[in-house]
C-alpha cells in the first residue's frame, strides 16, 4: 500500500530531524519528510486501476474515468515551495559554515 | 537515550496516522474515491472544462481556477530567492574555482547540449496547457542549462543583472495580465481571451501567456539561486 509507504517516509524524516546533529543531514531529513507528504497527497486522488491521467483531447472524453486533478495541482505548488525552502536552508547552512567552519551543531556550541 | 525517545515518538505518530486512515465518508480507502462527491468533480464537469479550455486539467486548476494561489506560489519562490541573495550575496563576487580543468571537448559538447536543453524547456513551457509539464518544470530546465554552463566552463559567469530584469518584467506582466481581467471581464485573473478549440496550441485564452511568464520567472529565479551558490565574496588582498 503506497499510503503506508508514504507515512513511513514521513516518520523516517521526522526521526532524522530528532537524532541528527549535522545541518546538511537535517535539511535532507526535511526533504524526505516532504517527499512522503507529496506521495500521500497524490495517493488521495487515486480512483482505481482503470483511471486515466487528467489530460483530455475533447470534451467527449470527459465520460471516461480520470484521477483527481486537484491533489496534483496542490502538489505542484508544494514542490515549488519545497525548492524555495531548501534553497534558503542551504544558503543558511553555507553562511553557518563560513562562520563556524563546521556543520555539526554540538561543535558550534563548543566554539561559541 | 535520546535516540530511543525519538524512535518512540515517531513510532507513536506513525501509528496514530495509520489508525486515522479509517474508511469514512470524509476520507475513503485508497483507490475507492468517488470524485462526484468531492469538489474535484466540478473541475471535471463539462461546463467548467469548456470555460477554461485547457486540455490538461491540472493546468486548468493551477492557472484557471486557482491562479491567485499560483501568484502566491510565485511570490514565495521570489522571496526565497531574495533571501538566498541576501544571505550569500555581496558587493564583490567571484565564482568558485572548480577542482578540475574542463577540457575543449567538454566546453564544446556542453554548448550543443545547452541548445537541446533550451529547446526542450521552451517546448515544455509552451505546451503546458496541452501536455504534462508547464512553466515550473520548464523553468527548472532553463536554470539547469545555466548550471551546466557553470560546471562545464571554468570562466563562465552568468549575467545576473539580466536575470534580475527578466524576473521583474515577467512577474510584473503576470500581475498586469491579471489586472486586465478587471477591465475586460469581471474578476482578477479572469480569462478574457477566446478559449478556442480544446487541444489546439492557441487555446485556453490567457493560460499559455501566463505559463510562459511563470516559466521565465521561475527559470531566472532558480538561475539566480544557482549563481549565488556558485559565487563567493572576493577576498581583499592585504
Amino acid at each position: 500500500m503506497i499510503q503506508y509507504a508514504s507515512i513511513f517516509l514521513f516518520v523516517l524524516g521526522l526521526y532524522g530531524l530528532f537524532i541528527n546533529k549535522n545541518v546538511i543531514k537535517l535539511i535532507v531529513s526535511l526533504n524526505v519528510m516532504e517527499i512522503g507528504l507529496f506521495i500521500f497527497i497524490i495517493s488521495i486522488g487515486y480512483v482505481g486501476d482503470d483511471a486515466l491521467a487528467p489530460i483530455i483531447s475533447s470534451t467527449q472524453d470527459l465520460a471516461l474515468i480520470y484521477v483527481d486533478p486537484l491533489p496534483q495541482a496542490l502538489v505542484l505548488t508544494a514542490i515549488v515551495i519545497g525548492v524555495g525552502t531548501t534553497a534558503l536552508a542551504l544558503a543558511l547552512a553555507k553562511s553557518i559554515y563560513n562562520t563556524y567552519h563546521t556543520f555539526d551543531l554540538d561543535e558550534m556550541e563548543e566554539s561559541a | 537515550m535520546k535516540k530511543l525517545f525519538g524512535l518512540l515518538i515517531t513510532f507513536a505518530l506513525g501509528l496514530v496516522i495509520i489508525l486515522a486512515l479509517d474508511n469514512t465518508v470524509n476520507f475513503p480507502r485508497f483507490g475507492e474515491v468517488n470524485l462526484s462527491e468531492r469538489i474535484s468533480g466540478l473541475y471535471l464537469s463539462e461546463t467548467n472544462v469548456e470555460e477554461v479550455g485547457s486540455a490538461n486539467l491540472v493546468t486548468s486548476i493551477v492557472l484557471g481556477f486557482r491562479t491567485f494561489d499560483t501568484l502566491g506560489e510565485v511570490t514565495v519562490l521570489f522571496i526565497s530567492s531574495l533571501g538566498v541573495a541576501f544571505i550569500l550575496g555581496g558587493t564583490k563576487q567571484k565564482r568558485l574555482d572548480l577542482k578540475f580543468k574542463p577540457n575543449f571537448m567538454l566546453r564544446v559538447g556542453s554548448n550543443i547540449l545547452l541548445v537541446i536543453i533550451l529547446i526542450t524547456s521552451f517546448y515544455i513551457i509552451l505546451h503546458g496547457h496541452l501536455s504534462p509539464g508547464g512553466g515550473f518544470p520548464g523553468g527548472a530546465m532553463i536554470a539547469s542549462s545555466v548550471l551546466l554552463l557553470y560546471l562545464a566552463d571554468d570562466r563562465f559567469r552568468s549575467n545576473i543583472k539580466g536575470f534580475k530584469v527578466l524576473e521583474g518584467v515577467a512577474g510584473s506582466l503576470f500581475v498586469v495580465i491579471g489586472l486586465l481581467g478587471l477591465v475586460f471581464a469581471t474578476a482578477f485573473f479572469a480569462n478574457y481571451l477566446p478559449t478556442g478549440i480544446i487541444g489546439n496550441l492557441l487555446s485556453a485564452g490567457i493560460i499559455p501567456i501566463l505559463y510562459v511568464l511563470v516559466g521565465l520567472k521561475v527559470g531566472s529565479e532558480i538561475a539566480g539561486i544557482i549563481d549565488n551558490f556558485l559565487t563567493e565574496e572576493e577576498e581583499e588582498i592585504a
